[in-house]
C-alpha cells in the first residue's frame, strides 16, 4: 500500500497536495476557494452561495449547456457547496479524465461569465434552498444551535436571508467574485491514478497566472449561548446540545475526538446505549466535533416523541456530564478498532482522500501523513484522554429545542 | 476479480465476488423478504424484525452484539425495502470470519419479549421522524395509492397502529416463515477468503432448517389517481408520481434507467433544464425501479405551493415530448457516460459493491462483473427505449401531493 503525498505552493499562494493511489481507476480533487459564507457582506447574507450557483451558468469557451454536458461526457461527477470557510469545489471521475476536468474547472473559478440573463433563474434557485432549509425540522434546530454556539460570522447558515438575497445584483456578484475567489488561500487537493510530476505542470499551466487578492479582515461578533426554544406543532421534539471543545489544529484534538467517539460512534456507543439501546427514547441520537481553524464545538442531536422529549434531554445532558469521570480501556480499544478500519477502508475512495488532504491542509498548513495519523491513534491511552476530560469536562451548553412545548435546560434561558 | 458461489445443504446460497487488492471485506446476508410479503394485521413486521435481530441471540445480549460489532472495527447496518432485508458489515480482511459467525449468529435471534416492547418505542419513533421530515410520506402515500391491494403497496414502516399491535409471537411466526435457509444468500464482496466463508457458513448457518418459501407475485395494474394530503406546517409543495415501468426480470430495465436519467437525473436532464436550472422547483427527478412481477418509473417535484400546478403541466408536456419523439442520440450517448462512469467510481468501495452481488442474486440469480454491467447500458439503443415508452406510457400514473395546497385544479386525469 504505497501511496506518495506531494505538495507544491504557487508563487500566488495556490497550494495544490496531492495522493498516488495507483491500485484505482479513479481520480478525484477537492478546490478549496476561501470564498466562504463568513465573509458574506452583513447586508448580502447567502452573497457566495448566489455566486457559486451562477459560476456554474458558462465559464471559458462554454455556456452553461457545454459546461454540463461536457463534464457528463468526460464521466465527471462534481459537486459544489458554500462552508464556512470555502466554497468547495470537488469531482471524481476516471483519472484519465483528470487534466480536462481540471481545465474545465479553472475556467470555472478564474473565467466564469456571470451571465446577467441568467441572474433571476439563479436568484430563484438560492430561494429555494431557503425554503428548503424551512422543513427540515432536524436541520433547523442543528443550524440555530450553530449560530447561538459561534455568533456571526462563524454560526451563519450558508443559504442566507431572503431579503438580502432578493436584493443581490450583478455588481455584488462581481465584486464578491473578485474579491473571494483568488488563489491565495486556494487548496487544490488531489487523488487517486495521478502522476505528480504532470500533474504539477498542469496545475501550473492552469493557475500560475491567477493573481492574489488582499484578504479581508472578518468582524467576529458574540456568540448567543443559552436555551433557545422554537415552537412548532411537529411530530418530534427535535433536540441539540453544542459545548465547546478543542478545534483540529488543537495538539489535544484527538483526546477530545477519542471522547465523543466514546460516546456517539458505533453501536456500543454511549449515547446509543443509553438513550435508545436501554431507554428506547429515540431513534435518532447522535454527537459530533466540529471545527474551525481557532476553536471547536460538539454537538449533539436527538429526536423524540413530545412526551419523552424532557427524559430524553435530561439523559443526554447526563451522558455528557457523565463523559468528565472518564472512559475505560476497553471502550478505546473498541474506538480504535473502527478509527483503523475506516482508515484503511478510506484508501478505497480517491475522493474521500482528495477532501482530507484539502482539508488537513486548511487545518494544518501541511499534509499529516497516514502513518503519523496511525501514531497518534496508537498512542491514545485513557489517562491521557481523561487528563483532558478532567480538565476540559462538557459545560458551558447551548440547548436548542424545537417542538410543540419548552423543555427544562441546564442553561439559561434567552 | 473472481465470481464464486456454493449452495448449501440446507439452501442458503454463498457468493462471493474475490478482489485479492481490496482493501476491506464487505459481508451481507440477503432474505428475500419485505413489506411486500407482510399480511396486513402484521405491517411493518419485516423492518420491526430487521430491529430485532441485533438484539441478540441465546448466546449473546444485545449488548454483546454491539460491543462485538465494535471490536472487529466494522461498519455495518441493515435496511429493508419492499422486497428484501439485507443485513451487512465492512471489516478489514482479517475480521471475515468473526463478521460471519457473528452475523450468522444474529440471523437465529432470540426475540426476547423485553427487548421487543422495549424497541418497539424505537420504530415509533422512527415513524415519528419521517412524519416531520420530507416528503413527509409522500412516496409511501403513492405506493399505496398506485399499488392499491397489490403487496407493493404494503408501507415498510407499517403504522403506528399496527406496529402497536404487533406482538413478538406474531413476529416469530413470520420469522419462521421467511428467514428459512432457501430465501436468504449470504454475499461478500473485496478480500475475500472463499473457502473459508463457505466452510464458516456450514459451521455457523448449516443447521439452519431448510423450508419452503413461497412469494405471492400477481400482475400489478398501472393506474389514474390523485390524492392531495394537507399538511399546512410545510413551506414547500412536494408532490410523488409513479407509472409503470419494466420489472426485475425485464431486459428492458436497463434501457428504462437511461431513459430515467435522460429526462428526470438530478443534473443535465430535460427536467434539470426545465426546473432546476431556471429555479422553478427546488427538485424534480426521476428515477426507475424495479420488484419482481412489476415495475415504476417514480417523478418527485419539490416547489413553491404557488408554482405546482404550472409546474405539473410542464412535467406533462416534456412528458409527451419525449413519449412522442423519443430521445436524441447525444442525449444518449451523455446518459450511458454518465451513469457509467459514476458505477465505476461507485464500485471501487467494496461495501457499495455488496449491494449491487448481493440485490442482483437475490431477484435475479445473477451474477454480472462490473465489465457487464457497462456493457448492457452501452448496449442500449434509442429503439430499446422507444420499446419502453410504448410499453409503460409516461402519462398514466398516479399522484399524491403533500404539503400546503388542499387541491389540485386541472389535474384530475392523474
Amino acid at each position: 500500500m504505497s501511496h506518495e503525498i506531494n505538495s507544491h505552493r504557487l508563487p500566488n499562494g495556490l497550494v495544490l497536495v496531492a495522493e498516488t493511489m495507483p491500485w484505482l481507476e479513479s481520480a478525484a480533487f477537492t478546490l478549496l476557494l476561501p470564498a466562504g459564507h463568513s465573509r458574506d457582506p452583513s447586508d448580502r447574507l447567502g452573497l457566495a452561495n448566489f455566486v457559486c450557483e451562477m459560476v456554474q451558468r458558462g465559464c471559458g469557451p462554454r455556456d452553461s449547456r457545454q459546461f454540463v454536458e461536457d463534464l457528463e461526457l468526460l464521466g465527471v461527477d462534481t459537486s459544489a457547496a458554500v462552508l464556512t470557510a470555502h466554497t468547495s469545489f470537488g469531482a471524481a471521475m476516471p483519472a484519465e479524465s483528470l487534466f480536462q476536468g481540471l481545465t474545465i474547472h479553472a475556467d470555472l473559478v478564474r473565467r466564469p461569465h456571470l451571465p446577467e440573463q441568467q441572474l433571476e433563474d439563479a436568484r430563484l434557485v438560492c430561494i429555494q434552498e431557503i425554503r428548503a432549509a424551512e422543513d427540515d425540522l432536524a436541520q433547523l434546530v442543528m443550524t440555530e444551535l450553530r449560530r447561538r454556539r459561534y455568533g456571526d460570522p462563524f454560526g451563519r447558515a450558508n443559504h442566507g436571508k431572503l431579503e438580502h438575497i432578493e436584493r443581490v445584483g450583478v455588481d455584488d456578484l462581481q465584486a464578491h467574485f473578485q474579491r473571494q475567489y483568488r488563489p491565495n488561500g486556494a487548496i487544490l487537493g488531489v487523488a487517486g491514478k495521478v502522476d505528480w510530476p504532470q500533474l504539477c505542470e498542469h496545475v501550473e499551466s492552469l493557475f500560475g497566472s491567477w493573481e492574489a487578492a488582499d484578504p479581508q479582515e472578518l468582524d467576529i461578533g458574540a456568540p448567543a449561548g443559552g436555551y433557545h426554544h422554537l415552537p412548532s406543532d411537529s411530530s418530534q421534539t427535535h433536540i441539540g446540545v453544542s459545548f465547546p471543545s478543542a478545534p483540529y489544529p488543537h495538539p489535544h484534538y484527538f483526546r477530545a475526538r477519542a471522547a465523543v467517539g466514546i460516546l456517539s460512534d458505533g453501536s456500543s456507543s454511549r449515547l446509543f446505549t443509553e438513550v435508545r439501546e436501554k431507554r428506547g427514547l429515540v431513534y435518532a441520537v447522535s454527537a459530533s466535533c466540529h471545527s474551525l481553524r481557532d476553536r471547536g464545538s460538539v454537538n449533539c442531536y436527538a429526536g423524540t416523541t413530545t412526551e419523552r422529549a424532557q427524559e430524553t434531554l435530561d439523559v443526554l445532558v447526563a451522558e455528557l456530564r457523565r463523559l468528565a469521570e472518564g472512559v475505560q480501556d476497553e471502550e478505546l480499544t473498541r474506538l480504535k478498532a473502527r478509527i483503523k478500519s475506516a482508515l484503511i477502508m478510506q484508501q478505497e475512495s480517491s475522493t474521500s482522500r482528495s477532501s482530507s488532504l484539502a482539508f488537513d491542509w486548511y487545518y494544518l498548513d501541511r499534509v499529516r501523513p497516514l502513518e503519523e495519523l496511525r501514531a497518534i491513534i496508537d498512542a491514545l491511552s485513557a489517562e491521557s484522554i481523561n487528563a483532558y476530560l478532567r480538565e476540559n469536562p462538557p459545560n458551558n451548553f447551548n440547548v436548542v429545542t424545537l417542538g410543540q412545548s419548552p423543555l427544562e435546560a441546564p442553561v439559561a434561558i434567552s | 476479480m473472481q465470481f464464486r458461489e456454493q449452495k448449501l445443504d440446507n439452501g442458503l446460497q454463498v457468493i462471493a465476488e474475490c478482489n485479492p487488492d481490496a482493501y476491506s471485506t464487505a459481508i451481507g446476508f440477503f432474505v428475500d423478504t419485505g413489506a411486500r410479503d407482510e399480511s396486513a394485521d402484521v405491517s411493518g413486521v419485516s423492518h420491526f424484525l430487521e430491529h430485532m435481530v441485533f438484539k441478540g441471540t441465546d448466546r449473546r445480549s444485545a449488548a454483546d452484539v454491539n460491543r462485538e460489532l465494535d471490536e472487529i472495527g466494522s461498519l455495518s447496518n441493515a435496511f429493508t425495502s419492499e422486497e428484501h432485508t439485507v443485513y451487512y458489515a465492512a471489516v478489514l480482511p482479517e475480521y471475515q470470519s468473526r463478521v460471519v459467525e457473528l452475523l450468522g449468529d444474529l440471523m437465529r435471534p432470540a426475540l426476547r419479549v423485553d427487548d421487543f416492547d422495549l424497541e418497539k418505542n424505537v420504530i415509533l419513533e422512527e415513524i415519528a421522524k419521517y412524519e416531520d421530515q420530507p416528503p413527509f410520506g409522500a412516496v409511501e402515500k403513492c405506493m399505496s395509492l398506485y399499488f392499491q391491494d397489490h403487496p407493493l403497496g404494503n408501507n415498510v414502516l407499517g403504522s403506528v397502529e399496527s406496529v402497536e399491535a404487533l406482538t413478538a409471537a406474531q413476529m416469530r411466526a413470520y420469522f419462521e416463515q421467511r428467514y428459512g435457509p432457501g430465501n436468504i444468500t449470504l454475499a461478500a464482496c473485496g478480500n475475500v477468503d472463499f473457502d473459508a466463508l463457505v466452510r464458516d457458513a456450514s459451521q455457523h448457518c448449516g443447521s439452519w432448517k431448510p423450508h419452503e418459501t413461497t412469494r405471492l407475485a400477481p400482475p400489478a395494474h398501472p393506474r389514474c389517481a390523485t390524492q392531495v394530503l394537507h399538511k399546512e406546517l410545510a413551506a414547500q409543495q412536494y408532490v410523488v408520481q409513479i407509472g409503470s415501468g419494466p420489472a426485475a426480470h425485464d431486459d428492458d430495465r436497463w434501457a428504462s434507467r437511461l431513459l430515467a436519467t435522460i429526462l428526470g437525473d438530478d443534473s443535465g436532464s430535460r427536467f434539470f433544464w426545465e426546473f432546476i436550472d431556471t429555479g422553478l422547483a427546488e427538485y424534480a427527478s426521476i428515477g426507475a425501479y424495479e420488484f419482481q412481477g412489476a415495475g415504476a418509473l417514480m417523478a418527485f417535484l419539490c416547489c413553491a405551493p404557488a408554482d405546482t400546478e404550472a409546474n405539473l403541466e410542464r412535467i406533462e408536456r416534456l412528458q409527451a415530448n419525449i413519449q412522442r419523439d423519443g430521445v436524441t442520440d447525444d442525449e444518449l450517448k451523455r446518459a450511458k457516460s454518465k451513469v457509467c462512469s459514476h458505477l465505476v467510481l461507485q464500485y471501487e468501495r467494496s461495501g457499495n459493491r455488496l449491494f449491487s452481488v448481493g440485490s442482483n442474486w437475490l431477484a435475479r440469480r445473477q451474477y454480472r462483473p462490473i465489465r457487464g454491467v457497462v456493457e448492457a447500458y452501452q448496449a442500449v439503443t434509442r429503439d430499446d427505449i422507444a420499446r419502453v415508452l410504448a410499453a409503460h406510457p409516461l402519462n398514466i400514473h398516479t399522484t399524491v401531493a403533500v404539503g400546503p395546497l388542499t387541491e389540485l385544479r386541472g389535474n384530475g386525469k392523474g
